[in-house]
């Protein structure tokens, strides 16, 4: 079979279309750059009546919102999960990894939970810190502007507090605190655990004239329809296009591996169309992989050639390694004084929390390094297939009856609606080098590439931050007047420490640093041994902190397409 | 953009006319989506659709067993005016998708109707749909009420059937037109958060600290474009 190239030469030829990769169209294409996006899923626009979930009520559908074909639910809208037909991938036994992708133009962000955290001065500089992982090759004031840059160009709600390791910004208000946000105020504030107003990508002002303002239905996860959120599509790739640049999208597109010429340099990308499952080429001076942490690496591993026999960028046999996610582990707990609830208002409120706990621990009298913050749910949320399991369980708090049948029924499900109050913690784990993803010969997907096999292990320290978050959580549940329900999760379950890829923030595997003997990419995002090629995903986070990596990739892929601007003017790539 | 209308009059909730009262006329514009002019899309991909209209052509519960599962989930969830019940909410085309989307769920439901009809004949010698509603409320406070203390895969099936087609009744009623209304679910509109209204507020005890509301938006501002001064200070 001859493989199809297409006789244009783009400036940029950008793999993957969420938050890292949208980014750079934007960036690249103000500049004047001819840019290919490539991405592996169809095309959506959140506004388009024909896939839009926003507002649909559960009876809309046959299964009631039952999450039987999307993780999340029904509604959610992530095309993908965490398994996908003929898109396997592999683990060493004896070690997880739950790996979450997202096909569809915008991937990930088109669903995600939006909490918009930035990293601190401290989260640049593990190692001085503590002594564990290593230090980025650049820190926070490198960063700085760039937040600034997207704090002002997608729009954050939160508040300026003056946290050293929690940086102001330039923040949208934020809407008040739901009534269960108020008891959890209460109640952590009680043990010493600082709540401010949370921190995410919602418009609850307007910020320019092309996109709406959050009219408050509380579904972020459905993708915003008026662009009151941040997806990549409708707040950075569609806005690059409507200004003029030239932007074109091939949807459907699986990439196979990035193309090099005798010097070793890159050429362009090689995908399989998913329309007619034929290979075909597209040549780029310079291409910039964002198809997500760990696809990425699959992306340059699977670049073999002479020049590069180890995969592109792999001299180092760093591609894959130091793979890391946050840690998680919730608890959720039954609330007696939220019982008996008016149903007078309409409390969906924004898709995610209106407050939210930073890390406040001194881990000089801790058992762990690093930190987790808390995110906070609960509140009289939309019923969907779930709704009403085991309506009158809570009864046993009471030494009454459970189960039954009868009218009675309709009076616990009114009693309890909006009684229940979940915590999550999410935390930073340390980036190891025995951690990694890596090529799996023996599998292939049903395109014919190679796919990626896992060997991730937590260590102790991890467990140990999940053990603190449960004490913590159980404090505060008591604090509220609460019940903790189901049992506290013990050691012997690692104190209910999801499986690694669980919180979907992964990073690390094309990390950053200064000696190319240990990482991939330089301090600009670039490969360190092929000048042309950039990550702008989360792979080169040469550590994650105790925030979502969202905005950081967000920052960087806008300091690294700043930075190729510059080169590409000098004629250095 | 095209697809964004705006309205003048919406539906607010309580917090919202708090602000109504104090606020400008211009507070009601909102961006609001428009609906599809096609629900059967109901937002599925091509390959979402073509599985629902696989396992809508599949009959999983023959008429007898129908029957019996629109008759238990009344007696679970009776109609009750003027929300009606489970027949209004079509709890049992509910229950025969659902047992097909998530095929988990198949032999415990069928199973567990077999086990009703069969102890209804070996104790009052007929079928359960055809007892009467006497005989029929004897068999089911024998499986209704699950041990709290023992998990319940780890009970017996008859009583796992029946945990599970109260969940499935109860949520089929609550997640379909009727059940919401009966809820009283006010929210998945387009409304302006302004907070928790007083009453409400007062019922459970609970106050806001007017430090912290001080620094939450403003709502007759929301659409006057955002600016700060080089500190991030919001000017609008």
């Amino acid at each position: 079979m001859q493989i199809k190239e297409a006789p244009e030469l783009y400036d940029v030829i950008i793999v993957g279309s969420g938050a890292g990769g949208g980014m750079a169209t934007k960036q690249l294409a103000d500049a004047g750059l001819n840019v290919a996006v490539v991405e592996a899923g169809p095309f959506f626009d959140p506004a388009d009546p024909k896939t839009m979930t926003q507002l649909k009520w559960p009876y809309e559908s046959p299964n009631r919102g039952a999450g039987t074909t999307r993780a999340f639910g029904g509604w959610d809208m992530a095309y993908g999960g965490w398994e996908i037909e003929g898109e396997p991938y592999t683990h060493e036994p004896g070690t997880k990894f739950d790996w979450f992708r997202s096909h569809m133009l915008g991937g990930r962000t088109n669903h995600w939970g939006r909490i918009s955290l930035r990293f601190g001065p401290k989260d640049f500089k593990g190692k001085t810190r503590d002594g564990h992982g290593d230090d980025w090759p650049i820190g926070y004031e490198d960063v700085k502007p760039y937040y600034d840059k997207v704090d002002k160009l997608i729009g954050v709600y939160g508040t300026n507090e003056g946290l050293e390791n929690d940086p102001d910004g330039f923040f949208l208000p934020p809407p008040k605190p739901r009534l269960h946000e108020l008891f959890y105020i209460n109640g952590a504030q009680k043990s010493g655990v600082p709540v401010i107003p949370g921190r995410l990508s919602m418009l609850t002002k307007r910020i320019n004239k092309d996109r709406g303002v959050c009219f408050y239905c509380g579904q972020c996860s459905r993708s915003c329809s008026v662009y009151a959120d941040f997806s990549s599509g409708s707040c950075l790739i569609f806005p690059a296009q409507k200004s003029g640049g030239k932007v074109k999208i091939y949807v459907n597109s699986v990439v196979r591996e990035v193309t090099t010429n005798a010097e070793g340099k890159a050429t362009g990308v090689s995908y399989v169309s998913k329309d007619d499952l034929k290979e075909y080429k597209l040549k780029g001076r310079v291409v910039i992989l964002a198809a997500s942490a760990c696809s990425s690496a699959r992306i340059l591993l699977n670049s073999k050639s002479k020049q590069h026999p180890n995969g592109l960028g792999n001299s180092s046999d760093h591609v894959g390694r130091y793979l890391h996610d946050s840690t998680g582990a919730s608890r959720a707990a039954f609330v007696p004084a939220l019982m008996n609830r008016k149903v007078s208002y309409n409390e969906d409120g924004t898709g995610g929390m209106h407050v939210y706990s930073p890390w406040w621990g001194d881990n000089s009298k801790l058992d762990f390094p690093r930190g987790y913050h808390i995110e906070v749910g609960g509140g009289m949320r939309q019923p969907n297939y779930g709704f009403g399991f085991n309506a009158n369980e809570f009864n046993k708090f009471f030494g009454l009856n459970v189960g039954g049948y009868g009218d009675v029924l309709r009076d616990d499900v009114k009693k309890y609606y909006g009684s229940v109050v979940h915590m999550a913690g999410r935390g930073e784990s340390i980036a190891r080098k025995e951690n990694y993803c890596e090529i799996d010969p023996t599998t292939v997907d049903k395109f014919g590439i190679p796919v990626l096999k896992f060997n991730y292990r937590w260590s102790d320290l991890e467990v140990k931050q999940a053990k603190h978050m449960q004490d913590t959580f159980e404090e505060i549940i008591h604090n509220m007047g609460g019940e903790p329900l189901g049992d506290k999760p013990s050691a012997d379950i690692d104190y209910g420490l999801l499986a690694p890829g669980r919180i979907i923030h992964e990073v690390g595997t094309t990390r950053m640093g200064d000696d190319p003997k240990t990482s991939v990419t330089n301090k600009f995002n670039q490969l360190h041994d092929v000048d042309n090629v950039f990550i702008v995903d989360a792979g080169p986070f040469t550590s994650q902190a105790d925030k979502n990596c969202t905005w950081t990739i967000l920052a960087l892929s806008w300091r690294a397409s700043d930075y190729i601007i510059e080169q590409l003017k000098q004629q250095n790539l | 953009m095209d697809r964004r209308k705006s309205i003048q009059t919406i539906i607010m909730g309580a917090g919202a006319s708090a602000l109504m009262f104090h606020g400008c006329k211009t507070d009601t514009d909102m961006d609001v989506p428009v609906a599809s002019d096609n629900n059967a899309y109901f937002g599925r991909t091509p390959e979402e659709l073509e599985r629902i209209e696989k396992l809508k052509a599949i009959q999983l519960f023959n008429e007898h067993e129908m029957e019996t599962i629109t008759l238990l989930s009344t007696i679970i969830l009776p109609p009750k005016e003027p929300h009606g019940g489970p027949i209004e909410a079509e709890v049992p085309e509910f229950i025969e998708f659902i047992a097909k989307d998530i095929p988990e769920l198949e032999l415990t439901l069928k199973g567990g109707l077999m086990w009703l009809d069969h102890q209804c004949n070996v104790l009052f010698d007929q079928e359960f749909k055809t007892a009467s509603v006497d005989q029929q409320k004897q068999i089911l406070d024998t499986i209704a009420f699950q041990d709290v203390e023992i998990p319940l895969d780890e009970q017996p099936l008859e009583i796992q059937f029946f945990a599970l087609m109260r969940n499935l009744t109860v949520t089929g009623y609550y997640t379909s037109k009727v059940g919401i209304a009966d809820l009283g679910y006010k929210g998945n509109q387009p409304n302006i958060w302004d907070g928790v209204p007083q009453d409400v507020l007062d019922q459970h005890g609970v106050a806001y600290d007017p430090e912290w509301i001080a620094k939450c938006v403003d709502q007759s501002k929301r659409n006057e474009i955002a600016e700060w001064d080089e500190n991030g200070n919001l000017l609008t």
